[in-house]
């Protein structure tokens, strides 16, 4: 069962102003339980409107989110659930960080759910685990850490909640390449680990290609694909057009198959692309 | 002095200032840095390798705790030349949003030349020049809150361009970026290095942009361990690896190959390179 669906949903900006706008128009698409969806788009899509809907931050215009099969914006009190059950760790969250120790920031959420100590410090321990984060860190200030630290006790933060669903909008920007494949090797495991469902928001199409199952594309406020990592790249024309890419990799493989290399197309990872041009020359070729 | 180096960093040293007693280590190590007139150059390096505190040296945002930072022969630690360096080396920033200050794209790119005292036709050639540089002319009258990442980055370059400024340091300038705002500002910055004469400082995390420059300096914790061509740099794995950086996925690939005895050249950086060379290793017949 789709642990999160949206139905017909559509968002306008200033409804009744001279200045409305559709943000989102009529946008359907569901998530399985303990799936990795990716979801790419321009600056302006409407990438961040649509995952603000998701935990109730924003309430549709038309349409309905359902949660588990049921509609989140039903009551206040099921909107207000939502935003424990759906866990949405904004772009650089580390400039979120308020509290006067790396553990009470963690515990920041477990605490406002109304959960007990000993399971409040449960939650807390294991969330430093899943990020990396060393119990001889918790009395610091968070302030004191270095920016990737910062950043890895604010997706705690959120993961301490435990929620259903896990989104996160561009966890690994502005992060040097030793950074980034920390931060994703982490929600990797975490979603491993606890089975839980994760949305992840991404302008590297390399990352979204390395961790997801499924791309959902938005553009102008549109879902334009919403299907298989494999399925979305082959469409490099249109993705070109809508201000996306392609992997580098991908770039090399589809371009040497126009000059009829008999190579698959669908290859994102320096060691994936190793692996099958060793294989194309050791069959001679074909 | 050589009088070709814009900027020169001599044996300059920086540390942040700590708020408790224990003083911050060094966030640069004592560099030698000469950035030439004309040049494409871009600094790579991990977070907190000493990147921004290069770019903010260079311009005299701040000052070196030891060693000198020279711009065209002016000690930037000289307060009087201030005025005079900032019109030689403007700086463009991460955030587009924290760094535009009108309400109308124009009238953005011009505040800085009317900071400067200009008078209003050569502020209106100005404008028109630099909002023109960027390909940013026919959205002169626009609301800058409205355009995007891409957009607002090309205007905030075009208002240190209106500066008039000989080079420009960008640090991180699309890292916040979607990847089509990402080639419209790379496409800028190569523009203006390339047919403006204007030296460029790129501060980048990407790998991609890096091999684009005329020339690469890798930075880790404080010091400056590569500088040399695209070319001469990634050959160092090792070392861009343990400074927490990686190849750019051509170089890697071609590399991986190369172990596995598929006969390439060296050198090979981007994806064009990758498929030149791999349509002429197979040529020849022996696999094909």
């Amino acid at each position: 069962m789709s642990i999160l669906e949206i139905k017909n949903l559509s968002y306008k900006y200033g409804v009744g102003t001279p200045f409305e706008i559709a943000a989102l128009e009529n946008i359907n698409f569901s998530v399985e339980k303990g799936e990795m969806v990716a979801i790419i788009g321009h600056t302006g899509s409407g990438k961040s409107t649509l995952i603000q809907h998701f935990n109730a931050l924003l309430k549709a215009s038309e349409g309905q989110v359902l949660l588990d099969g049921k509609d989140i914006n039903e009551s206040r009190e099921s909107a207000h659930k939502a935003r424990f059950r759906v866990g949405l760790c904004f772009q650089y969250p580390e400039y979120q960080l308020f509290e006067s120790t790396v553990y009470k920031d963690i515990a920041f959420g477990p605490t406002n759910m109304g959960l007990d100590k000993t399971e409040i410090d449960r939650r807390v321990r294991k969330a430093a685990e899943f990020v990396g984060l060393k119990e001889s860190m918790f009395e610091k200030s968070p302030f004191d850490l270095s920016g990737g630290e910062k950043r890895r006790v604010a997706i705690a933060g959120v993961m301490a909640m435990e929620p259903e669903v896990l989104i996160m909008d561009e966890p690994a920007a502005g992060l040097d390449p030793r950074g980034r494949k920390v931060i994703l090797d982490l929600i990797k495991n975490y979603r491993e680990k606890t089975g839980s469902t994760v949305i992840i928001v991404s302008h590297s199409m390399e990352d979204v290609a390395s961790v997801a199952d499924r791309i959902l594309v938005m553009n102008k406020g549109k879902i334009a694909f919403n299907d298989t990592v494999d399925e979305v790249f082959s469409h490099e024309q249109e993705l070109r057009e809508m201000g996306l890419n392609i992997p580098q990799i991908t770039k090399i493989f589809s371009e040497l198959k126009r000059y009829g290399f008999n190579l698959n197309a669908a290859t994102y990872t320096v060691d994936d692309a190793a692996e099958e041009i060793l294989r194309y020359l050791h069959k001679g070729g074909n | 002095m050589n009088n070709e180096a814009l900027i020169r960093f001599c044996d300059v040293s920086y540390r942040y200032e700590s708020d408790n007693e224990t003083p911050l280590p060094l966030a640069i190590k004592n560099i030698n840095i000469d950035i030439k007139k004309g040049e494409f150059v871009a600094i790579l390096g991990h977070n907190g390798s000493g990147k921004s505190t290069f770019a903010k040296l260079s311009n005299a945002i701040i000052l070196p705790e030891s060693g000198n930072v020279y711009v065209e022969g002016m000690d930037t630690a000289d307060e009087s030349l201030e005025y005079a360096i900032r019109q030689k080396v403007g700086v463009v920033f991460q955030n587009p949003d924290n760094q535009i200050v009108a309400t109308i794209v124009e009238e953005d790119v011009a505040f800085g030349p009317e900071n400067l005292g200009i008078e209003p036709d050569e502020i209106r050639q100005r404008v028109d020049d630099a909002l023109k540089a960027v390909g940013m002319y026919e959205y002169r009258l626009h609301e800058p809150h409205k355009l995007s990442g891409g957009q607002k980055q090309r205007v905030a370059i075009a208002g240190v361009m209106a500066m008039q400024t000989d080079c420009i340091v960008l640090d991180e300038p699309t890292a916040m970026l979607d990847p089509k705002g990402r080639e419209e500002v790379m496409k800028s910055m190569l523009r203006l290095n390339k047919e403006l004469g204007k030296t460029v400082v790129l501060i980048t995390h990407y790998m991609d942009e890096a091999v684009k420059a005329d020339r690469v300096i890798v930075m880790n914790s404080g010091n400056v361990v590569l500088d040399g061509t695209p070319q001469e740099v990634f050959s160092h794995e090792k070392i861009i690896e343990d400074a927490g950086l990686e190849l750019p996925d051509s170089a890697k690939l071609a590399l991986r190959l190369k172990k596995s005895g598929v006969n390439l050249p060296d050198g090979i950086l981007t994806p064009e390179e990758f498929i030149e060379a791999f349509k002429l290793s197979l040529s020849g017949g022996a696999v094909h």
